[in-house]
């Protein structure tokens, strides 16, 4: 007998998306100088609407909106009611779940599975948590009465576009900041969803703006002299270049960067969540993350296991319509990004490591790959030392504890690492000697508006979630020890 | 009649005091000009052999136990009392100013240590934290150190800017280079010389005497270096230095006096994930 799945699509009817966009700024959709581009589905190709270029007299006219708004209203609002506001936008974003959660299918080709149960419920509980946070903030650790920066200009990446969004605006607007922020060019509609959210919420006009666009609308951005602090989520490169651009300015800014994260599995792991938390790891979405777990450190005595296990639990990746209920893997993101991952995947192959993708069927239309690992890697390989950015895992072995810490280390990117083992202090000495700002121990990807997120090295700069992640949008007002008569 | 026996002033590099591979030395004088002695003149080479003596440096310095740490800031503190009157006189003959404001200048300095050595074994109380997530699991994120961070001294004074920078930096387990005050170099050599005799470990503190133009935007741009502290260095500057420190994203800093922040500006916070059930 031959059990097969029958198709259980969600229904795209709760969402309305308008032929066209504008941006919005100063509480208003206004049309843009810059002209349009299409947004489309990446698991279609379908044409979703038409998104404005942010220009940058677009972005000049946003980030007057802002200083205004912080000015005049934001900044004179007393704490409390600020985090009112927050809190309404966190109700309004629950109500709203499977609406965001089927826009955000559609544009990104992420499973709706995803969408439903982590992107958008994460979203709307980071705005809960900081909503609380508003009236709190001398209790955050950086002195009495922290100032916010001011106007803040926020980019953010096409990979968790609303959560990515949220991580972003909920602590700049909870310490008192107003923003400015542009979404990934490639999935722009639940940012456009919601500037409604903030209108719904009756938020004070100029509070947040939304300007779509291309690099060019970023780098607007960044240069604007009415920026006062630069807030990023993407590339190392782009990272880097901001890091420069702003070198010459009083602009701060907080980097959440690139990773190629070690998920080291130890021979005393329990070997069947192991394998689970390695599909996890580097195939939850698509392995489109910067902190997935893309190079696989597996204990000799256990490679053929793991290896095994692993490869019987990829053949049941079910890959396909992202709008399907059962769809564990969706679609590439853009096309540029299937470029990416392929050239990477090749440069695999010629290097000489050993290619094995799942035996599955890939629909015709849209971006795809399938899931694949990589085994014979060596450190000195690409596909070892660079993001790949897709549901690709490079798979290296080791011999003792010392071996795979000097390993997993043995990169510029220092974001996130996982750890299997059934022997707690040897997880503990493992993550206390792992050069990555979050660790996971016998589990990988979870996030949570508490857990401080960020990391070491070229992974960037500062922390976003948690007390932690408020520093980087408050002033700190500590005074120097001898200031405070300490001495 | 006993004829003097002078000083040589050297360049403290790995726990040793070599001279300057590029055996460049530059004249120290008072401000009225009178010759006080040579200093070492650093070359890129020796700023690179620092960086490699603070990063081997780095691994057993950041997981010495923070008791230990604090123990021995401490003694350094204890071993600059001891040598009270040869700071005294050597800021007195460097920066021409009286006895007393050079004391004032030492106490100051000492003081310090004390004060960065009781900060060993709290800073990551005051600065961690323990998270509450939805879920089961046990979730916390405490500082740490960040590597190799190099400094730039306070320009202005001898010896209590060098100590601003360097305490904080070690607190947490850093490993640092400096470069000194360029006009007034003395100071930081004996300096050294207290830091090689106080059970701190060899490589932890670099100290580097020269010329700042020249060394600065090698220290920024040097990719195994992780932060910068940019206290001392001149104003016009600045944008050159963090361009070059992009390359690898340093994390740059100003700062004026003692905090708490500037220990926690060169760390870095690492969030631990640990399941909870039975």
């Amino acid at each position: 007998m031959e059990f097969t799945y029958a198709a259980a699509p969600e229904s795209r009817s709760v969402v309305d998306i308008a032929p066209s966009y504008k941006l919005f700024i100063n509480g208003d959709w206004v049309a843009g100088k810059g002209g349009t581009f299409p947004t489309i589905n990446p698991a279609t190709e379908e044409v979703l609407s038409k998104i404005t270029q942010g220009s940058a007299s677009d972005i000049d006219r946003a980030v007057k909106a802002a200083r205004n708004a912080y000015t005049k209203i934001w900044s004179k609002l007393p704490a409390k009611e600020r985090g009112k506001y927050l809190f309404r936008i966190a109700r309004i974003l629950q109500e709203r779940a499977r609406e965001f959660a089927v826009l955000e299918t559609l544009n990104n080709g992420k499973p709706i599975r995803e969408s439903r149960d982590v992107d958008i419920p994460l979203a709307a509980a980071h705005f809960f948590y900081h909503a609380g946070w508003a009236d709190k903030l001398d209790y955050a650790g950086v002195g009495k009465s922290p100032k916010p920066y001011g106007v803040v200009g926020q980019i953010i990446p096409w990979n968790f576009p609303l959560l990515m969004l949220a991580w972003k605006i909920a602590p700049a607007l909870a310490t008192g900041n107003t923003v400015v922020l542009k979404p990934a060019e490639t999935t722009p509609l639940t940012a456009l969803l919601f500037a409604e959210v903030c209108q719904q919420a009756d938020l004070p006009d100029g509070v947040v703006n939304i300007v779509t666009g291309d690099g060019r609308t970023g780098a607007a951005l960044v240069n604007h002299p009415g920026i006062d602090k630069i807030a990023f989520t993407g590339s190392t490169e782009v990272g880097k270049i901001i890091a420069r651009a702003i070198a010459g300015t009083e602009k701060k800014a907080t980097l959440e960067l690139g990773g190629k994260a070690a998920n080291i599995i130890y021979d005393d792991a329990a070997i069947d969540q192991a394998v689970e938390g390695i599909i996890n790891g580097i195939f939850f979405n698509q392995g489109h993350v910067c902190c997935a777990g893309s190079r696989l450190l597996v204990q000799e005595s256990v490679y053929g296991t793991v290896l095994d296990k692993l490869q019987e639990r990829m053949a049941k990746i079910r890959v396909g319509d992202p709008m399907d209920k059962n769809t564990d893997l969706g679609a590439i993101n853009s096309a540029a990004q299937l470029a990416k991952i392929k050239e990477l995947t090749s440069a695999g192959d010629s290097e000489g490591a050993t290619r094995w993708s799942s035996p599955c069927e890939l629909p015709e239309k849209g971006f795809w790959f399938a899931p694949t690992i990589f085994t014979g890697v060596t450190e000195s390989h690409r596909i070892a030392r660079e993001e790949i950015f897709g549901p690709v895992l490079s798979v290296l072995t080791f011999r003792t504890p010392a071996e795979a810490i000097e390993k997993a280390n043995a990169t510029p990117y220092g974001l996130s690492a996982g750890i299997w083992s059934e022997k707690s202090s040897k997880i503990l000495w493992t993550a206390q000697n792992l050069r990555a700002g979050v660790i996971w121990s016998n589990t990988f990807n979870k996030f949570d508006p508490a857990s401080p997120f960020g990391g070491y090295k070229e992974s960037g700069w500062g922390r976003e979630g948690g007390r932690h992640g408020l520093h980087g949008y408050l002033l700190t007002t500590q005074k120097s020890h001898s200031q405070k008569g300490g001495k | 009649m006993r004829l003097d026996v002078k000083k040589t002033y050297k360049l403290f590099i790995g726990g040793q005091f070599p001279r300057s591979e590029s055996g460049r030395s530059y004249e120290i004088t008072s401000p009225k000009g009178v010759f006080l002695a040579n200093a070492a003149q650093a070359s890129r080479k020796d700023l690179r052999d620092a960086v490699t003596a603070a990063r081997s440096a780095f691994s057993n310095w950041s997981q010495a136990t923070a008791f230990n740490r604090g123990q021995i800031l401490y003694r350094i503190a204890e071993i600059m009392e001891g040598r009270r009157d040869q700071f005294i006189a050597e800021i007195v003959a460097c920066e021409g100013v009286n006895t007393k404001k050079a004391s004032e200048q030492v106490d100051a300095a000492i003081d310090l240590w004390v004060w960065y050595a009781g900060w060993c074994d709290k800073y990551i109380s005051v600065a961690g934290s323990q998270n509450p997530i939805a879920g089961p699991f046990y979730n916390f994120t405490t500082p740490e150190a960040l590597g190799v961070i190099g400094a730039i001294a306070d320009q202005k004074s001898s010896l209590v800017g060098l100590v601003q920078s360097i305490a904080p930096i070690i607190t947490s387990g850093n490993s640092a280079l400096i470069i000194a005050n360029e006009k007034s170099p003395l100071s930081a050599i004996t300096l050294s010389e207290v830091l090689a005799t106080s059970d701190l470990h060899a490589g932890v503190v670099n100290i580097l005497t020269g010329k700042v133009a020249e060394l600065a935007p090698w220290m920024a741009s040097h990719m195994d270096i992780d932060g910068i502290d940019l206290s001392g260095a001149p104003r016009k500057s600045a944008t050159e230095l963090k361009t070059l420190a992009a390359d690898n994203l340093k994390r740059c800093h100003h700062f004026t006096g003692e905090s708490l922040e500037r220990i926690l500006a060169f760390t870095e916070s690492k969030t631990v994930w640990h399941p909870i059930g039975v």
